[in-house]
Parts: structure tokens; C-alpha cells; sequence
């Protein structure tokens, strides 16, 4: 190192020339193209201060606070016409959000099950797991969601022939109808007996663990814990009464009433969510387990572990430190494929945002809303797996 | 003192033991593969019901029941619904696709016009497949051919305007021809310019590594639906008055933008993977930073990253369907656009025309990432 450092100044002093010297050269450079950027972002500044002036847009944030005019669909919390711009995309992002947690539910748990198939020695199960992969990953994700809107939703009977489906739903062209629970007198306890299991398992969990530290003993933690989080809700719902009832949709002459109804946009925006992300998280799923050495089986089974155990403790664990970091980031692919409701109609972030563009032309403001809002979310999920990989990552002794 | 017996010697004959169970043949792959345990019979007698629920109405559906030809919604439409087949009936509309198809290939691009989409199409097909067998040599020259010749005369051909060429305006352009189109130039601006992020984000220079590392996330983090909804409305803004671009350029730049970002992370990747020792070598060679890059790094991590680049070529060119979204008619477009034919509309037809897009695309993508597999495997052996 210490030759390297006394050379550098010898070397560009023998070759005379400033031009050759690198650090000089690497300073040009930059300065060239701070000054090209400096002048592009002037014209641009520049060209759309005088287009906005001719179009008479006033700029800034002030119409978030004036009214709407439109509705939306579909909406968790209230919202009508009246409403504000501002209030219109904290609906869109709520939806957004609903579609992306629902939709990464679902592709867990379809995208493990068809990941781990294709493991399987079942022959039959294995070739079908990997059609399922191969299909889904090779269509846009676009046409899924329209295969499901136009192509399945659209041709399901009307609303006043809906299909019967087991506990009370019906589905129909306009989505599906479902009961909706009414948290009667007294259904508190019931939320606070979950939360209290929840902290007892966390506690058990702890204990669980100190004691094999301790003995080598181990606890069933997660029978106690299944106890616990079902049991003790369940015990204090039956002890209050059973507070709950069910708003159940009846079919009428003309339209099902009643009830809580999803409808087809929101259904088809979130199958084709499911299914196409799924296919992504087979693939990272079998190439977490293929990439556990089979060194650590047999490790394993030569310790006398039995096959379940050595699963769950040998194979799982690792296996999950090469799956969660692409698992993350297909999370977010979802989350930002989500944006393509705006095809099908469902108020996301980015439908409702078209709308207000199209209303009020603040083209410039609505798209860095999108970009500060889609940039969070990114920047919150590789903060977390930043986290994690931190946490997960080999400690060598 | 013959006949004494030694107690290690047997005096009678061992019995005959059973023949090996059979280890191949029909029998015993059946047992091995679908009926090893009784869990594993469960699985498959539960996947063989549900293929037979689902298979064979699947195939009556696709071609028992399919309407293969007509001349309009009749065929595919029962009595009830105005139509001639029986009541309760449902099947694939393939008159449908087959009545469309030239215009799911060429959008409305003019009747008389569509020998030049057809003749660039050919032409590219005649560049491509050479460009894809290893065998063939030049690959120089094809390249030249591919990536310089083939632009130039798309870019007379399809719009045309001068040599006499009527001019087609590109809101006319659509279907497959679209789909190709975009992805061809996607392609072909994202990996060098996805090259040159990724150096620039691995550069010693504070500057250019803060840029193009604030352009690659940016570009990432946000949805391509946001980056198109960007090139079709703020691009206008950003430009002096009068100037304004075709609606198919503003698209295009935002694809091939957006793939780029994704292309530089794959290439970074492949840098990174290169030995610091390759870096060093090609220094003390003396060379300079683009012989060094051209000439040692980029070789090697490029080939090393193969799969993640033809993954991302698969992914830009299924989010091509995207622009439909923007208004413009590529594949999935105009086979939607095409669902409001009243002459065609029917209760089948989204769903045919659906099926026949879904399968275009199926196709592309899937020999995409197969000839990618086949790629890897041939460097794969080149390197032992």
C-alpha cells in the first residue's frame, strides 16, 4: 500500500501532461455532465413553466383539498362524490394496499404449495407443478387479470340467478356476495382474549427456547401457542354469548341484498395477482430447498433426527435465508403490478390518480405522489430485508 | 477321515431366494414414481380426479364444441342469444380469431400496405434465426445485419412517407406487429444502455455513481404502468411548444427506459461476481478503462448473468402489453378492442380471443427462456 500511495504523485508527475493525469480527467468528466444536466433540467423547468402558464394549470398541492366530484367504486373507508381530491387517493392507496396484502397472502401460500410439488417424487404432482410454473410465468400478468374480468367474471350469470356457494355466498357477474359478521354487545373480550394469547405464545416461545438453552429439552411450542391463540378467544366468545351474528345476503327478485360483496374488479385484480405472482415464488421457493447442501440431511439423519425434525430445524431454516430476499422483492413486484387495476376499473392508487389527472391537468403533482408513494413502499421493504439478511445471515464462530 | 463333518461346512443346499423386485419396466416406475407410499397414492388419485374434471370438459370446450368457422357472431352465439347453435351451448369462437387474425398481426395498418410490416417481419426472421444458431459463422456481420440493417429499413418501410411510400401514422400500427416492434427496440436499447448504468453505478466517479444509482431506483421502485403514464403525459409538458412526439416513440422510450434500469441491476450483478484479480490483471496491462471493460470484465460478466438477462427481455416483453392501457392497440389491445365487433360479440369471444393472445405471448416468452436454458448449458460445456 505504501508504495502505491508514494508512486501515484511520481507517475503523473513524469508524464507531464495534466491531460493523462486520471483524477483530473475524472473531475472533467463529472463536471461535464453536471453542466449538460444542469442546462437539460433548466430547458425543462423552463418549458413546462411556459406550458402550464398557456394552459392555465395553477401549480401546487391545493387541489388535494378541493371536491372530487367522482365516486369510487369500491372503498374501506367512507367516500363520496363530495369528497376531497386528497381523501379520493388515501382511498386509492387503501385499496392498494387491500389488493397487495390479500394478493401476497394468497401467492404465499399457492407459490409454497406448487414450489415444494415440484420437489415431490410424485411424478404426477411434480409435472403438474411445473405446467402451473410454466404457464403463469410466460403471460403478461395484463391478461390474466382481463382472462378473469372478461373472460370468466363477465360471463357468470346475473345477479338475480347467482350461484349458490356453501356458507350463504353467491357469485354472480357483479362479484361475490359473502355474510358479513356483526361483532355484537361484549365481542371486545373476544379481541382482547386474542391479543392476550398472542403475547402469552410470544412468552411461551421464550421460555421454549431459555429451557433448551438451558436442558435440551424441548417444549411443543407451537401446539401451545395453536392452544392459546384459538382456545382462549373461543372460550371467552362462547363465555360472553356468542355476541356475533351474520348480515346474510338474500337472493331477491332483481339483485342479492345484504351482505358484503366483492366485486369483479377487485376479485379479478386479485386472482390474477395470485396466480401469476405465485408462479415467481414456486420457482424461489424449490431453488431455496435445492440450494440446502444435502450434506445437511444426511448430517442429520446420521444425528439420529428424525425426518420431520430434520425438516423443520435443519432444512427450513436455511432454506429460508435464500428464499426471503427474492420472496421480498416479489412482494414488491406485486404490490406494483397492483397499479394495473387501472384496466380493469378497480380504484387503486394510480386509477384514482389517472382520474384526478384527467379532471384537474396537474399532471406533475399526481405523478410524484405515485413516485413518493411507490418509492416508500420500495425503500420500507429493502429497509426490512436490509434487516433481516443482517439477522439471518451465517455467524461464523 | 473323509467323511467327518466340519461343523463350518453346510450339508445342505441354501434355498432359493426370491427373485430382486423388478427395477424397471412399466410396473415398477408406476410403483416407484406414483404409489411409493400411501400418502403419495392419496396425491396422485386426487390429481388424476382433478385432471379428469378438469381436462377433458377443457378439450370439449377448446375443440369438440369449438365453432371453427363463420362468417359472425351467429356461430358462436345460441338460439337465445341470436344465434344458431342450441340452447346451453358454450365453445371456443375460433371463426372469431381466424376471421381477426391478420389484424391481431397488423393492427389497422391499410389493406394494400401490409406487404412492408410482412417484408420486415420476414427480414427479421431471416437475421434472427442465423443470429440464434451457434453453428453459423459471422456472427459480426449478422449482428450488423440485425441490430443496424433491419432499424434502417424498418424505419423507411413502416411508416413510409418518402420513396413513394404512403405514410401509415402510427396510430394505426397494431397487434402483434406492435408487440414485436416494441419489444425488438426494448431490447436493443436496454442492454447497452442498461451496460453503461451498471458501470456507471460501480464507477469511482461520486457524481455519474450518484446519478445513475438515484435514475436505476427511481425507475425501479416505480410501477411501468406510473413510467408510461410519465411518458404520455409529462413528456409534452417537458418540451417547448409545437414540438411533440408520436405517441409510439413516447411508449417506446418509456419501455426501453424502464427495462434498462432493470438490465443494469442484472449487470451489476454479473461485475460484481467478476474476481477483483481480472480488474487488476487488465490494469497492470496497462490498458484503459474501456479496453479493460470491452475487452476482460464485460465478456466474462455477461455471460456469467445470461439468465437474468433473458429473463428481463422475457419481462419487458410481456409488460409491452402494458401500452394498451395508454391507448395504443398492440396485441392484447386489439384483441380487446376487437371484443366490441358487434358483429362478433358474444358471450365466448372475450374468452377465445383471450385464450389466443394468452397463447402468442405463451409462445415468445417460452422460447425465450428455453433458448436461454439451452445457451447456458452450451457455455456451460465450453468452460470445461
Amino acid at each position: 500500500m505504501a508504495i502505491g500511495v508514494t508512486n501515484a504523485p511520481e507517475r503523473s508527475k513524469s508524464s507531464g501532461s495534466i491531460i493523462n493525469d486520471p483524477q483530473v480527467r475524472g473531475i472533467f468528466y463529472q463536471a461535464i455532465t453536471v453542466i449538460i444536466l444542469a442546462v437539460l433540467i433548466y430547458w425543462i423547468v423552463d418549458n413546462t413553466i411556459e406550458n402550464l402558464r398557456r394552459a392555465n394549470i395553477a401549480s401546487g398541492y391545493g387541489f388535494l383539498s378541493s371536491r372530487a366530484g367522482f365516486d369510487v367504486g369500491q372503498s374501506l373507508i367512507s367516500f363520496s362524490s363530495d369528497s376531497t381530491y386528497g381523501r379520493a387517493l388515501v382511498v386509492g392507496f387503501v385499496n392498494t394496499l387491500l389488493v397487495a396484502i390479500t394478493g401476497i397472502i394468497t401467492a404465499t401460500v399457492i407459490g409454497f404449495i406448487v414450489g415444494i410439488g415440484r420437489l415431490s417424487h410424485n411424478w404426477i404432482i411434480a409435472k403438474l407443478s411445473l405446467a402451473y410454473v410454466e404457464v403463469f410465468r410466460n403471460i403478461p400478468p395484463l391478461l390474466v387479470i382481463f382472462f378473469w374480468y372478461s373472460g370468466v367474471l363477465s360471463i357468470l350469470p346475473q345477479a338475480r340467478d347467482a350461484l349458490a356457494l356453501p356458507f350463504d355466498m353467491y357469485v354472480s357477474n357483479r362479484g361475490l356476495a359473502f355474510p358479513r359478521p356483526i361483532p355484537g354487545e361484549g365481542s371486545l373480550y373476544t379481541l382482547l382474549a386474542f391479543l392476550i394469547a398472542v403475547a402469552a405464545s410470544f412468552l411461551v416461545a421464550r421460555y421454549a427456547r431459555q429451557k433448551q438453552m438451558a436442558t435440551g429439552q424441548r417444549f411443543p411450542v407451537l401446539w401451545t401457542a395453536l392452544g392459546l391463540i384459538i382456545g382462549l378467544p373461543l372460550v371467552t366468545f362462547l363465555a360472553t354469548g356468542a355476541p356475533l351474528t351474520f348480515d346474510v345476503p338474500v337472493a331477491g327478485k332483481f339483485n342479492l341484498t345484504g351482505g358484503s360483496v366483492v366485486g369483479p374488479e377487485f376479485m379479478s385484480l386479485f386472482l390474477a395477482l395470485s396466480f401469476y405472482t405465485a408462479a415467481f415464488i414456486a420457482e424461489i421457493v424449490r431453488a431455496g430447498i435445492r440450494g440446502v447442501s444435502k450434506g445437511q440431511s444426511e448430517a442429520a439423519h446420521a444425528l439420529g433426527i428424525r425426518p420431520r425434525l430434520t425438516t423443520r430445524l435443519v432444512i427450513v431454516p436455511q432454506a429460508m435465508r435464500i428464499i426471503i430476499p427474492p420472496l421480498t422483492s416479489q412482494y414488491l413486484n406485486l404490490t406494483k403490478n397492483s397499479s394495473l387495476a387501472v384496466a380493469v376499473g378497480y380504484a387503486d392508487l394510480v386509477a384514482v390518480g389517472g382520474t384526478i389527472l384527467n379532471q384537474t391537468g396537474q399532471s406533475i403533482e399526481v405523478v410524484s405522489i405515485w413516485l413518493i408513494v411507490y418509492l416508500s413502499l420500495s425503500l420500507a421493504t429493502s429497509l426490512f430485508m436490509n434487516w433481516y439478511n443482517a439477522r439471518m445471515a451465517l455467524v461464523e464462530r | 477321515m473323509s467323511t467327518q463333518q466340519a461343523s463350518f461346512v453346510r450339508a445342505s443346499m441354501i434355498e432359493a431366494s426370491p427373485a430382486p423386485v423388478l427395477e424397471s419396466g412399466a410396473v415398477f416406475w408406476l410403483r416407484k414414481n406414483l404409489f411409493a407410499t400411501p400418502k403419495d397414492t392419496a396425491l396422485t388419485i386426487i390429481s388424476l380426479l382433478v385432471l379428469a374434471w378438469l381436462v377433458p370438459p377443457a378439450i370439449q370446450w377448446l375443440f369438440i364444441d369449438a365453432a371453427w368457422t363463420g362468417g359472425g357472431r351467429g356461430v358462436c352465439a345460441t338460439l337465445s342469444q341470436g344465434g344458431s347453435q342450441p340452447e346451453g351451448w358454450s365453445g371456443a369462437c375460433w371463426a372469431f380469431v381466424n376471421a381477426k387474425f391478420d389484424q391481431f398481426v397488423f393492427g389497422r395498418y391499410p389493406l394494400e400496405e401490409r406487404w412492408r410490416p410482412a417484408l420486415v417481419g420476414i427480414l427479421f426472421v431471416l437475421f434472427l434465426v442465423p443470429m440464434l444458431i451457434p453453428k453459423i459463422p459471422n456472427k459480426g456481420f449478422n449482428a450488423i445485419l440485425l441490430f443496424v440493417a433491419l432499424p434502417i429499413i424498418a424505419i423507411i418501410l413502416l411508416p413510409g412517407g418518402w420513396f413513394g411510400l404512403t405514410y401509415v401514422e402510427t396510430a394505426l400500427w397494431g397487434g402483434l406487429m406492435v408487440t414485436l416492434a416494441l419489444s425488438f427496440v426494448g431490447i436493443a436499447v436496454s442492454l447497452p444502455l442498461g451496460i453503461l448504468l451498471a458501470l456507471g453505478r460501480r464507477s469511482d466517479m461520486p457524481v455519474i455513481k450518484m446519478l445513475c444509482t438515484v435514475f436505476i431506483e427511481i425507475v425501479r421502485g416505480v410501477p411501468l404502468i406510473t413510467v408510461l403514464f410519465m411518458a404520455s403525459v409529462m413528456l409534452p409538458l417537458f418540451l417547448p411548444q409545437g414540438v411533440t412526439f408520436d405517441k409510439f416513440l413516447r411508449a417506446l422510450i418509456g419501455v426501453s427506459l424502464f427495462a434498462s434500469a432493470y438490465m443494469a441491476e442484472v449487470v451489476r450483478g454479473g461485475l460484481q461476481a467478476i474476481p477483483k484479480g481480472q480488474y487488476e490483471g487488465a490494469d497492470s496491462l496497462g490498458l484503459s478503462y474501456w479496453q479493460k471493460m470491452n475487452l476482460i470484465v464485460l465478456p466474462q460478466a455477461l455471460k456469467l448473468v445470461i439468465p437474468g438477462i433473458v429473463n428481463t427481455f422475457i419481462g419487458l416483453f410481456k409488460d409491452t402489453s402494458l401500452v394498451s392501457i395508454i391507448g395504443m392497440f398492440d396485441l392484447l389491445g386489439i384483441v380487446r378492442l376487437n371484443f366490441t365487433d358487434t358483429n362478433w360479440a358474444s358471450a365466448v369471444t372475450p374468452l377465445t380471443g383471450l385464450i389466443f393472445a394468452g397463447f402468442v405471448f405463451w409462445l415468445f416468452c417460452f422460447g425465450m427462456s428455453r433458448y436461454s436454458g439451452f445457451m447456458e448449458r452450451l457455455l456451460d460445456k465450453s468452460q470445461r
